[in-house]
């Protein structure tokens, strides 16, 4: 069992979009080595496989963006493809400097910054003084999701989907039913009619919503459960249960689950990381520090899926934490306090305070809920003592990001007991 | 030595290599209905000794019904009910197969088996049990305190008051097993036909004319070992001995990171209702959690449900608690062919030249060498003419086992090929050159989840979110 031993200055593992980001920021900086590696034969992460535009205007606010979907009102308008915008992002971090290796897969851990690795050029045992985990998100599939029935072909998530026809040009069916609504949901429409798949339907377990987006000629159930898939070899059916009761099947040889992103976090919990429950990802500061001293996580595998652009600025912002250990004026680490939050809320994003009170990005956390909230109240308290309270203006609703202000951060008490951020009277 | 593996078009004649007696006129010496775990195990016995041998099977793949989906454990035969064929079977089945594994490759893992009492009454029951595996001829078994087993299974649930520890019980591939029966008779000249439905038998003096969806196919002599449609084979030829009642196991795999939650086997006390809910470690690395029970009428329901799903979960939280909180991976169901009898149904027909393999359950994956013996025995008691025995040629399996160095860990291979380097599915870690591999193997897959099962490709826990479509165009041109 051989292993060629190596050093790098900067390992980043990943190369989506917030690898990429990461790696041409640092290289552009002068960090030395830096080596970014992909597991697939080609870099770009989740953009390459998305067909539809939106993409690439981040920095301009040309519109919202995102892996695997995009927001509908956006949808095909502004920005550039997923593909052109993976191409640029591959671009930019080799012109940075940037070691690009792709069909390089981390196998695991034999330090707490050294990784192995597996390609064709064989095995490798890489050290690094720091180490950036952008390894992403996916959508958990029919068994995650617990959908019982017989175990036909013909059941798909979007990034299976839109692989097997943008990438690979592959037959999907003739009928297919679409599980979810969020904008990925939409992207997955787009790519089935692509692939000249008639869509029977658009199902979804929420109630109905009135700005619910709905598209023409396109059937939304809401209210709906999928209870079931139906089908010998081929999907046949899939079976619901409205709200009311009332038990359909939709007839159809195709089915695409989408949404339902899980941080893809297996290096994370093999390095020990400690990982929040909320967002299943590492838990990590506004400077994308994990528990781990050295080891760094960028993009959705903090939070499960957020738009292309979201993930590349927090590549470009996890250099300056970087630059600033491989300088060694990193700040040492201190225990941070962990942010939690209640039901109906799923999770916030950094979730531990950093041990100097650093604000995340924009001076704002990201937070999702499980159900809508119309003009939510936020209560944000650290044992018995009130932080903040703030009143969203606009509704919250699954799926979609909204902001919490950090500016109560300060007032944490670095020895204290978590912080826990609640919508009171919910 | 040529393989003969058919897989559509009309049957080619039995004239098989190797035959040195028998009339020569397209005629087999011996057909095995099934290509399960025990038919294939029953062909490879069979090629050991110069004979003309059929395997046919219904579906296009070996081991494709209730051999691919059970709970995959080398079972001990500690708690088979004593004087039974089946204790006799599984006890003999164990060693031949621990065996067998060892020296072609199936990856087993000897965790062992603790039997946990959450009662006092189940407690008071594991002092019979021991006595019971005494009586089986198995010596190994003791009682543990509930201190020990806290200390040697740390996330059990709360209340665990103690357990029988059955240190030899096993887990194995049992995907590998029955591929590596069906591949070594096949290139001992046993010639296997896919997608080859039995339809009707009709007897005379010389033996059977089998009327197939691929047409006709003579043999003298016949083994039925179709699983669960074994009673049905056996009423083509007149038998009314036994029903097949198929009982339905659903199972939920967790994912690989909750393999360090699980360090035994973790049986219940069996009662009155059953064997009941376990929960195990794969040699996948996975954990097991399953299977229900459910007597059917349907032998082709291998559906998931919501109630047995909820079933699972209830007894998994209650048993580990902290798996509950995993990813699940895949979820199946299967089938084990229940007939009433509380024992195997192998009988032979002197009459007949037929043998019939019925009732073959749970254990039969532990058992199935020792069956194919036993089988083999039956033959020869009615008359079929052995002939001298002949050692199979040694046959090496592909590992995949997560315990043994898969094709990714090991710079040798990939030095030589960088096939071996080249990782195409990222959960399960499977490479370009393993799924090469299995397309030009004796028995190459004809569907994805043949591949499945040969290399473990797209099984993980993404279900092909990132490898789907890269491995059906690697399917799809491998059978091009």
């Amino acid at each position: 069992m051989t292993r060629t031993a190596r050093r790098v200055d900067v390992l980043i593992v990943g190369a989506g979009p917030a690898g990429l980001a990461a790696g041409a920021e640092l290289a552009a900086a002068g960090a030395g080595h830096v080596e970014i590696l992909e597991r697939e034969a080609e870099a770009g992460g989740v953009p390459r496989h998305c067909l539809h535009g939106g993409f690439g205007g981040g920095r301009t606010g040309a519109g919202p963006q995102g892996p695997l979907g995009t927001p509908a009102r956006t949808y095909a308008r502004g920005g550039t493809s997923g593909p052109a915008y993976a191409r640029q992002s591959v671009a930019a971090a080799v012109r940075a400097g940037a070691a690009l290796r792709t069909g390089v897969t981390v196998t695991g851990w034999a330090g707490p910054r050294t990784v192995e690795t597996t390609g064709p050029a064989g095995l490798e045992r890489i050290t690094a003084t720091a180490v950036v985990l952008a390894t992403g998100a996916r959508e958990r599939p029919r068994s995650a999701r617990l959908i019982p029935g017989t175990r036909p072909a013909g059941v798909y998530t979007t990034g299976e989907l839109q692989q097997a026809v943008h990438l690979h040009g592959q037959w999907v069916g003739t009928r297919a039913v679409v599980v979810g609504d969020e904008p990925v949901a939409h992207a997955a429409v787009a790519t089935l009619r692509a692939a000249g798949v008639h869509v029977v339907a658009m199902v979804t377990d929420r109630p109905s919503a009135p700005l619910r987006v709905r598209r023409p000629g396109l059937p939304l159930l809401t209210g709906a459960t999928v209870t079931a898939l139906t089908g010998r070899t081929r999907l046949s059916g899939v079976e619901l249960r409205r709200d009311d009761g009332r038990t359909t099947i939709l007839r159809c040889d195709t089915v695409v689950l989408t949404g339902d992103f899980v941080p893809e976090h297996e290096l994370a919990r093999r390095g020990g990381l400690t990982l929040d429950p909320g967002t299943r990802g590492p838990a990590y500061d506004a400077a994308f520090r994990t528990s781990q001293p050295g080891v760094f996580a960028v993009g959705n595998l903090l939070h499960a899926v957020e738009r292309a652009d979201v993930a590349a600025r927090e590549g470009r912002a996890v250099a300056v934490s970087v630059l600033h250990r491989l300088s060694g004026t990193e700040l040492p680490t201190a225990p941070g306090r962990p942010l939690v939050v209640d039901a109906p809320l799923r999770w916030i994003a950094p979730n531990v305070t950093g041990p100097y009170g650093e604000r995340p990005a924009g001076g704002r956390f990201v937070l999702r809920t499980a159900r809508r909230l119309p003009r939510p109240r936020f209560l944000v308290s650290q044992g018995d003592r009130e932080l903040h309270r703030q009143r969203l203006l606009v509704p919250a609703v699954p799926g979609r990001p909204f902001h919490l202000a950090a500016e109560w951060l300060d007032r944490v008490d670095p020895h204290g007991p978590p912080v826990r951020i609640t919508v009171p009277g919910r | 030595m040529t393989v003969t593996v058919t897989t559509a078009g009309p049957l080619p004649t039995g004239d098989g290599p190797g035959s040195t007696d028998g009339p020569g006129d397209g005629t087999y010496d011996v057909t095995v209905v099934g290509a399960g775990v025990v038919g294939a195990a029953i062909a490879r016995e069979l090629a050991g000794h110069r004979l003309r041998t059929a395997l046919v099977e219904a579906s296009d793949d070996v081991g494709n019904g209730t051999s691919k989906a059970n709970t995959a454990i080398l079972h001990t035969g500690f708690d088979a009910v004593p004087g039974s064929l089946e204790g006799r079977l599984v006890r003999e089945g164990h060693e031949l197969l621990a065996a067998y594994a060892a020296r072609t490759g199936i990856p087993v893992e000897r965790v062992g088996a603790l039997l946990v009492a959450w009662d006092d009454e189940q407690l008071a029951t594991l002092p019979g049990l021991l006595a019971k595996a005494a009586r089986n001829g198995y010596h190994a078994a003791r009682l543990i305190g509930a201190q020990e087993l806290r200390e040697r299974e740390p996330h059990l649930g709360p209340g665990a008051l103690g357990a029988l520890e059955v240190p030899d019980e096993s887990i194995i591939c049992p995907w590998t097993t029955p591929l590596a029966f069906a591949t070594q008779a096949v290139r001992a000249g046993v010639h296997l036909h896919l997608n080859c439905r039995v339809r009707g038998i009709a007897g005379d003096a010389g033996g059977h004319t089998l009327s197939t969806s691929r047409g006709p196919l003579r043999t003298r002599y016949l083994v039925n070992a179709a699983g669960l449609y074994a009673d049905e084979v056996d009423r083509l030829l007149g038998h009314e001995e036994f029903t097949v009642t198929p009982r339905r196991g659903q199972l939920i795999v967790f994912d690989k990171l909750a393999r360090g939650l699980v360090d035994h086997i973790l049986l219940p006390v069996p009662t009155a209702a059953g064997k009941g809910v376990l929960v195990a470690p794969t040699v996948f690395g996975n954990v097991l959690l399953g299977p229900t029970s459910e007597d059917l009428d349907d032998r082709t329901a291998t559906g998931s449900t919501a109630e047995g799903l909820h079933l699972l979960r209830e007894k998994g939280r209650r048993i580990v608690p902290a798996l509950l909180d995993e990813e699940v991976t895949a979820v199946y169901a299967g089938l084990r062919a229940g007939t009433g009898q509380e024992d195997y149904r192998i009988r032979d027909h002197p009459g007949r030249r037929y043998v019939t393999v019925g009732g073959i359950r749970s254990t039969g994956l532990t058992a199935s060498m020792a069956i194919a013996r036993h089988v083999t025995g039956l033959l020869a008691g009615i008359g079929l003419d052995l002939g001298d025995r002949h050692d199979l040629p040694e046959l090496t399996m592909p590992n995949l086992g997560e315990a043994f160095p898969r094709p990714y860990l090991r710079a040798d291979l990939i030095a030589r090929d960088p096939a071996y380097g080249t990782l195409v599915c990222h959960c399960e870690h499977v490479t370009l050159g393993e799924i090469r591999d299995a397309f030009s193997a004796t028995l190459p897959p004809h569907s994805p989840d043949g591949l499945r099962r040969r290399t473990r490709a797209r099984g993980g826990r993404c279900q092909g979110f990132y490898c789907g479509a890269a491995v059906r165009a690697l399917f799809e041109g491998g059978r091009a």
